[in-house]
């Protein structure tokens, strides 16, 4: 049933392209993390005439699948607003974006998370609006979401699979590839399933310590 | 009691509140507040919880927006400017200004957790104030000294006890040289054997005189001991006033009797009991 | 607007109730894998905990489309059976997403108050009593936003299946644009508006259920 052989042999082919598929997972979270803040910015803007349209750009965004997203970056874009974007450059935007609004999320509740009196104390000290910002809240509200962070750095990554429908070097079509020759997916694809595995679940374990430190700390300052 | 008389008749009041109410959505915690405070003068606020005390001094430091009524400091609008004869709205760059003059200590404390205890003072010197940094630190070092703290500088909030985080954060209010000082319950939230660190600081700031200062207490003793004048709140009104021998030796309202006497007798918080009793019978 | 013009929406319907109706039977899938390996993970037993947990660690760890692939076209060879694109994918996404929602169901059971545990031992309660009572109905409210959001992620994920030839929503929208590529953009459009229209439903239908579970209580 099982080809070692086989699968020695298919081995390497498959190695070669997790490079790609990381490369696109860090390019697209690096992305996905710049546009979050600002958006998460916008959502709470006092002006309804930010909040609103960026509230609903984003929930769109959301609840629409990554692949749809995928082709209109490949396949309307090129025609309708005359931009070509490589299949590799269009899978980091489309990853970058769609997580954009996840990542958005996660600003917001480190954001929410800094208690009132902080606000409050600002103002008592005269900070002004961008100081507040950019030397209280955010310092204070980043930190906790490195985490959650974490986490969709590895979704990301296991996201890569789907940026195969546009994207021809990938983990899971040079698998499909290589089995298709031979007919031989058993090997193939149970060893994609093993190397995703082998990085993302180590990563998540690390991701889970962090989380727990940083609970253990947090608790730690509480009792104070 | 402190050395000068503010309360000087040819002194204007540094802070006047005029026909001041505040409420949240229905209910009404402030209704048509009177109170000058004068230059140097020592206010302490009393009163049950809910009375509107803390109130008072968030409307001063612009946390909160009274619903209608004016507070004027030195003469100049909070939430209102001039512009082309009229009153306008008060823009950030106004309210800056007048927050200059103000300064806070919140129960809470407040300090900012991801800075230094060095940091946490000299932060708004620098940035605010735009002292040179070497100044900065040269001051700050000045006043923690002055709340007994000079050894734990490069200290985090959270390696402190509940005591010296407040003292840390009067530090961090006091070296803004407000001309007025709010003091919102700055120890309910301290254990017991806590308090009278923090009280020792505020009496020792209280008798350079100076500065003005507000003081949100339930410590009754504190109160007698630096206050020139006690109001006592309840259901959002001054309902007494006077100097602490007439509030606490002679009580007229039956309010205020009440008030004083759970401190003396069945109250569960025998410590503060103890002192009032004690102010009660000199 | 002309070129969003409805003439597309027949054949795309078509698809969207395939899509609908691989969402529905994935979620009650997947709800049953949650609740299994979710109540397997605090059993007192460490062989059931030790099953669960590389069940729900495999597949988090491994990606959707990678355990589509394999369920459709390596398990058949392994096993030596048939397996339809339909079943194929309603075994996929039910895991997947089980493996997900069985930490919603976990640390909502684990997050129900000390005391209420306590509560029913000093009743005398059974533990099937004590969970079906009182723990569950107390934690279902606290998984719904979880399985809220989750129910969305499987409703996206559906659009994968298109990869293995199920004839669902992006099916049909890829089958369109073959026949005529000059309307490209509108069918794209269209897919999306459908997609977001079926999400929209489902956060309606689970803020429904979280006002019911909230009902009679706080």
């Amino acid at each position: 049933m099982w080809d070692w052989d086989y699968a020695e042999f298919i081995l390497p082919k498959l190695l070669e392209v997790i490079p790609a598929a990381l490369a696109a997972a860090l390019a697209g979270f690096m992305l996905a993390s710049l546009l979050g803040l600002p958006i998460a910015l916008a959502r709470r803007s006092r002006s309804k005439w930010i909040a609103l349209p960026v509230a609903a750009v984003t929930e769109f965004i959301r609840s629409t699948p990554l692949l749809i997203q995928l082709f209109v970056l490949v396949f309307v874009f090129p025609t309708s607003f005359g931009i070509t974007l490589s299949p590799f450059v269009a899978g980091v935007v489309g990853l970058g974006i769609h997580y954009s609004t996840y990542m958005s999320e996660v600003y917001r509740s480190g954001i929410d998370s800094v208690p009132k009196g902080q606000w409050e104390a600002s103002i008592a000290l005269n900070f002004g609006k961008v100081r507040t910002w950019t030397r209280i809240v955010l310092p204070q509200s980043v930190p906790p979401t490195i985490p959650v962070m974490g986490n969709y750095l590895i979704t990301m990554f296991k996201e890569t699979p789907t940026l195969s429908a546009i994207m021809v070097v990938e983990l899971l079509m040079t698998a499909k590839v290589v089995g298709s020759a031979s007919f031989k997916y058993v090997e193939a694809f149970t060893l994609v399933g093993a190397i995703f595995f082998l990085l993302s679940y180590p990563s998540a374990l690390l991701v889970r310590a962090l989380e727990r430190r940083l609970q253990r700390s947090e608790r730690r300052t509480l009792l104070k | 009691m402190s050395q000068n008389n503010p309360k000087d008749e040819h002194d204007k009041p540094l802070v006047s509140y005029r026909k001041i109410t505040k409420s949240f959505g229905d209910r009404t915690v402030l209704k048509e507040l009177d109170l000058d405070v004068y230059p140097g003068e020592k206010i302490a606020l009393i009163g049950p919880s809910g009375s509107g005390k803390t109130t008072i001094a968030r409307l001063l430091m612009t946390l909160e927006k009274p619903t209608s009524g004016t507070i004027e400091v030195e003469g100049e609008m909070l939430w209102l400017m001039p512009r082309k004869g009229k009153l306008v709205p008060a823009n950030e760059k106004h309210l800056h200004r007048v927050r200059s003059k103000i300064g806070m200590v919140f129960q809470h404390f407040n300090l900012f957790p991801h800075m230094t205890i060095q940091r946490n003072v000299t932060e708004a010197l620098v940035h605010v104030l735009k002292i040179p940094k070497s100044e900065a630190d040269e001051r700050a070092m000045r006043m923690l000294e002055r709340v007994g703290l000079q050894e734990h500088t490069n200290h985090y909030p959270s390696q402190l006890s509940g005591g010296q985080k407040q003292r840390v954060a009067i530090a961090r209010a006091l070296v803004m040289q407000p001309s007025v000082m709010l003091f919102d319950e700055v120890t309910s939230a301290l254990d017991p054997e806590l308090v009278g660190e923090v009280l020792d600081v505020i009496k020792g700031i209280a008798s350079q005189g100076e500065m003005a200062m507000i003081l949100i207490t339930h410590e009754m003793d504190f109160a007698r001991d630096v206050a020139d004048r006690i109001l006592f709140t309840d259901g959002g009104v001054i309902v007494e006033e006077g100097t602490p021998e007439q509030v606490f030796q002679n009580p007229q309202s039956p309010r205020l009797q009440t008030f004083l006497s759970r401190f003396l007798n069945g109250s569960s918080d025998g410590r503060t009991g103890s002192r009032v009793a004690a102010g009660a019978e000199q | 607007m002309e070129w969003l013009s409805l003439d597309l929406l027949p054949p795309l319907l078509r698809g969207f109730k395939i899509t609908l109706l691989l969402t529905l039977c994935s979620i009650a899938v997947a709800l049953c894998c949650a609740f299994l390996a979710g109540l397997a993970r605090i059993s007192k037993y460490a062989w059931l905990r030790g099953v669960a947990t590389a069940y729900v660690e495999v597949f988090r760890g491994t990606s959707l489309l990678v355990q589509l692939f394999w369920i459709y076209f390596a398990l058949p060879m392994l096993l030596d059976i048939q397996f339809s694109a339909l079943a194929a994918a309603v075994l996929a996404l039910g895991l997947n997403y089980g493996a997900y929602g069985s930490e919603v169901v976990r640390s909502s059971i684990l997050s129900v108050p000390r005391g209420q545990i306590e509560a029913t031992i000093a009743l005398n309660m059974t533990v099937y009593h004590r969970m079906r009572r009182v723990i569950l109905p107390q934690a279902w409210s606290m998984m719904l936003p979880g399985f809220g959001n989750l129910q969305i992620e499987l409703l996206k994920g559906t659009s994968l299946v298109y990869l293995i030839t199920l004839t669902d929503l992006t099916y049909q929208g890829m089958m369109l644009r073959s026949y005529d590529l000059s309307r490209t953009a509108a069918i794209f459009a269209w897919l999306l508006i459908l997609y977001f229209i079926a999400a929209y439903a489902l956060t309606l239908f689970i803020r429904f259920a979280e006002r019911r579970a909230a009902a009679g209580r706080g």
